[in-house]
């Protein structure tokens, strides 16, 4: 992984005196009261884009992102600071020297289309051929390809303004992504499509990002869709930029409470991953012991049930309070002959919470996080499913323990609490018989293979997330 | 100098600058000279020589090719009539001139407009020119005209040309100017050099507007040819001037006519060259 993209200490200052502006904004003035030197734009901006990386730029109208992305490849000049693109510092690159940058490694989709009006949709998505010099006929060829891809099979021959404002979107993604460039700059490149579009094109790009191990900078408003796209998320307000994080950081740990209250309506299931709210378990239990350690495993950690597992960790089933009383009274010398299986939903680190809902709802036991070679990395009780939905006060990464999310059966405050410290894996409240019979044998087959329950839940989510827009 | 009745002798100034200039400079104003006359003879030369009729066609040709076949019927019917008015030949020796004038003033207007458009201080100097030249009575060039070029079509050229000239260096300017911002950065970022950008995003998005101001200064320079009639440049301008001094009414209105006809023929066909420009086309494509 190489730093392709790097901003440090950018300032863009529109005005008269820039200069002035930044000398005292450094000396600590409030940008607001210094409108009559200049517009601060861009404040102190510094990042690192990383190669294959998608780098999302957020904030609200008039924060000053479409500014900053414009620096990025010198349409406009810093005031101050430096952006270097591959290597190249582009604050102070010779005109021919930007050219080249430009035409060979950085495109730009940009937040009103600036499509030629006087050219065809397909000769706009081959601008970019044109000015790397390619042939006419292989470059309109190929531009066609392009607009295939966004959804405009035989769009070519109207012009851009036969078109509607999401679909002149798509045109200017097209003409971006023809120049095969390395690095994508996007300005709110999805803001003028529909939903559903909207969705496919997210998706989309993901996709090519993945495929292509393209770089992409993209600017939204949209926390939903930073949440989504973004490796990382640059955070802007006034023309700072207030936070730089992973989506999940952003979410359990807001660095202001602006910043708490822009997620607090983010769809956080889409976020958060299995990985962020799971907890370790000392309800486990190795293949080999017998029936009493298991007893008194069980009644240390406070639970009724507990997770067999082997000299690697794996995860091999579970065992129940009941079955190990019964063996304990019959003598058995080990647990292996009353391991189950079928109670038990594996799912990866990565799965988003949106997936574990359903599975997590008809489980009796808590949902066991793997990984990729069957090791136990955690489990997700449902009170704690339950809690992430709920919103973090600023700063706190940990969740606290949500009361009213026990189950009828009678748990004593004190032990509900004691349960999720030590993120007992088999609590009453748990393993409490809800009568499913459809759903446990829902559950059972797919947790036969928990890739398999995985695919189908992904596919589930997404047709619901469709639905939901 | 006596302040309460101040006399400043700008005119005698500007009479010694000429005189001067004329000295310093004949041979800039002797290639002049036969630049414009040369294109002027050469020009009257094509239109005078075919019979009318065939020439006749040919305009109606390039106004039906241009802006349809109703303006290609005006077109000839109007010349027709002008030959009905006995007005041909002068009619013909006046589109040359224009015509003439209107080139060189567009020669210099589109560029010095581009410039003004890129350049701020380039348009910081050229607008109060411009408006100097635009607000002097027309008839105050003939005579550094005629002190210049003696009598004949140059001087008449000459100042048709600096009459015509404003509107079509800001007309230009304006044009450039408005081409919306971020599809020139669309040109930038993908690395289009600010020649490309010029010659295929902002000229061809500022078309239409150019050509209203192509079509201003032609109107402005059809104007002049009454005036430029007075240097002793002929046409349908020295017949309306030849009616004015033997108060030959027949003779003036017959040519005012004509003028008419040419005015007429030229804007029609000039706006809809406008029209034909791949923006309006596109435009029209989005319309229909
Ligand atoms: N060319 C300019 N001249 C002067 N001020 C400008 C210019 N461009 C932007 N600004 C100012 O800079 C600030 C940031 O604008 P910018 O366009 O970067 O915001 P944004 O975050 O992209 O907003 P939006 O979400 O509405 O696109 C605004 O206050 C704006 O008024
Ligand atoms: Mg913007």
């Amino acid at each position: 992984m190489s730093v392709v993209v790097k901003a440090s200490h950018v300032y863009k200052v529109f005005g008269k005196r820039p200069n002035e502006v930044i000398k005292r904004l450094e000396e600590g003035a409030d940008r607001k009261d210094l409108t009559k030197l200049g517009t601060a734009a861009v404040i102190d901006a510094s990042f690192e884009v990383e190669e294959g990386e998608i780098f999302v730029v957020m904030g609200l109208s008039g924060s000053g992102k479409s500014t900053l992305i414009r620096t990025l490849n010198g349409l406009w000049d810093t005031s101050g600071g430096s952006v270097e693109v591959l290597g190249t510092d582009i604050s102070t690159a010779d005109s021919s020297t930007l050219r080249k940058v430009r035409g060979k490694h950085v495109s730009m989709v940009f937040q009103h289309f600036a499509l030629l009006p006087h050219r065809t949709v397909r000769e706009n998505a081959a601008y970019s051929l044109e000015i790397q010099g390619m042939p006419k006929n292989q470059r309109l060829e190929k531009a066609e390809e392009w607009l295939k891809a966004v959804g405009l099979d035989g769009w070519g021959d109207k012009y851009p303004q036969q078109l509607s404002g999401g679909m002149q979107q798509r045109v200017g993604l097209a003409r971006a992504l023809a120049a095969e460039t390395d690095i994508l700059l996007m300005d709110e490149a999805f803001s003028a499509l529909d939903p559903l579009i909207r969705r496919e094109m997210q998706e989309q790009l993901v996709e090519l990002q993945s495929k292509l191990n393209k770089t992409i900078i993209f600017i939204t408003h949209d926390l939903n869709e930073a949440m989504f796209l973004g490796d990382r998320i640059a955070v802007m307000r006034d023309g700072r930029i207030v936070q730089i994080g992973t989506s999940e950081e952003i979410l359990t740990q807001p660095a202001d409470d602006y910043i708490a209250e822009f997620v607090q309506d983010v769809d956080r299931t889409r976020v958060l991953t299995a990985a962020s709210i799971m907890r370790e378990t000392k309800a486990t239990i190795s293949i080999e012991a017998g029936p009493r350690l298991a007893m008194r495993t069980l009644e240390d950690s406070n639970s009724s049930g507990l997770l067999v597992l082997d000299d690697n960790r794996t995860v091999l089933g579970m065992v129940s309070d009941r079955n190990v009383v019964r063996a304990a009274r019959e003598g058995q010398q080990t647990i292996a002959d009353i391991v189950e299986k079928t109670d038990l939903f594996t799912v990866r680190p990565e799965t988003p919470i949106s997936e574990l809902f359903a599975p997590s709802s008809a489980a009796k036991v808590p949902l066991t996080v793997i990984d990729e070679n069957q090791r136990l990395l955690g489990i997700v009780p449902r009170v704690a499913l339950l809690n992430s939905m709920a919103d973090p006060g600023p700063a706190t990464g940990e969740i606290p323990p949500v009361q009213e999310a026990s189950e009828p059966v009678v748990v004593s405050p004190s032990a509900a609490e004691s349960d999720s410290e030590d993120g007992a894996a088999f609590t009453d409240e748990q393993a409490t018989p809800t009568e499913v019979a459809d759903a446990s044998a829902d559950v059972e087959s797919a947790a036969g293979s928990a890739d398999e329950g995985t695919g189908a839940a992904t596919r589930g989510a997404t047709d619901a997330e469709r639905g939901k827009h | 100098m006596d302040f309460m009745n101040p006399r400043l002798p700008v005119g005698d100034w500007v009479n010694d600058f000429l005189t001067w200039f004329i000295g310093a400079f004949q041979w800039l104003l002797d290639i002049i000279n036969f630049i414009l006359s040369g294109l002027y003879e050469v020009l009257y030369l094509v239109f005078s020589s075919p019979i009318y009729l065939v020439m006749i066609i040919i305009l109606a040709a390039i106004a039906f090719f241009a802006a349809g076949w109703k303006v290609a019927l005006f077109t000839l019917i109007g010349f027709y009539f002008v030959r009905a008015l006995d007005q041909w030949d002068n009619t013909m020796s006046t589109l040359a001139l224009v015509i003439v004038a209107v080139l060189v003033a567009l020669i210099i207007a589109i560029p010095l407009g581009i410039l003004a458009a890129k350049v701020s201080w380039v348009s910081t100097v050229v607008k109060p020119v411009l408006d100097f030249m635009q607000s002097m009575p027309a008839l105050a060039y003939l005579v550094p005209a005629i002190l210049m070029f003696s009598i004949g079509q140059t001087p008449g050229a000459v100042a048709t040309i600096i009459f015509a000239l404003p509107p079509g260096v800001r007309l230009t300017e304006l044009a450039i100017r408005q081409v919306n911002t971020e599809v020139v950065e669309a040109g930038q970022a993908f690395g289009a050099s600010s020649g490309h950008i010029l010659s295929k995003i902002q000229i061809p998005l500022a078309m239409p507007t150019i050509m209203a101001g192509v079509n201003q200064v032609i109107m402005l320079a059809l104007s002049m040819v009454v005036l430029a009639g007075m240097v002793g440049a002929g046409g349908l301008g020295g017949a309306v001037v030849g009616g004015i001094q033997n108060v030959d009414v027949p003779l003036a209105v017959e040519a005012g006519l004509a003028v008419v006809v040419i005015a007429i023929f030229l804007d029609r066909v000039t706006a809809a060259l406008g029209r034909k420009t791949p923006i309006e086309r596109a435009r029209k494509a989005a319309a229909a």
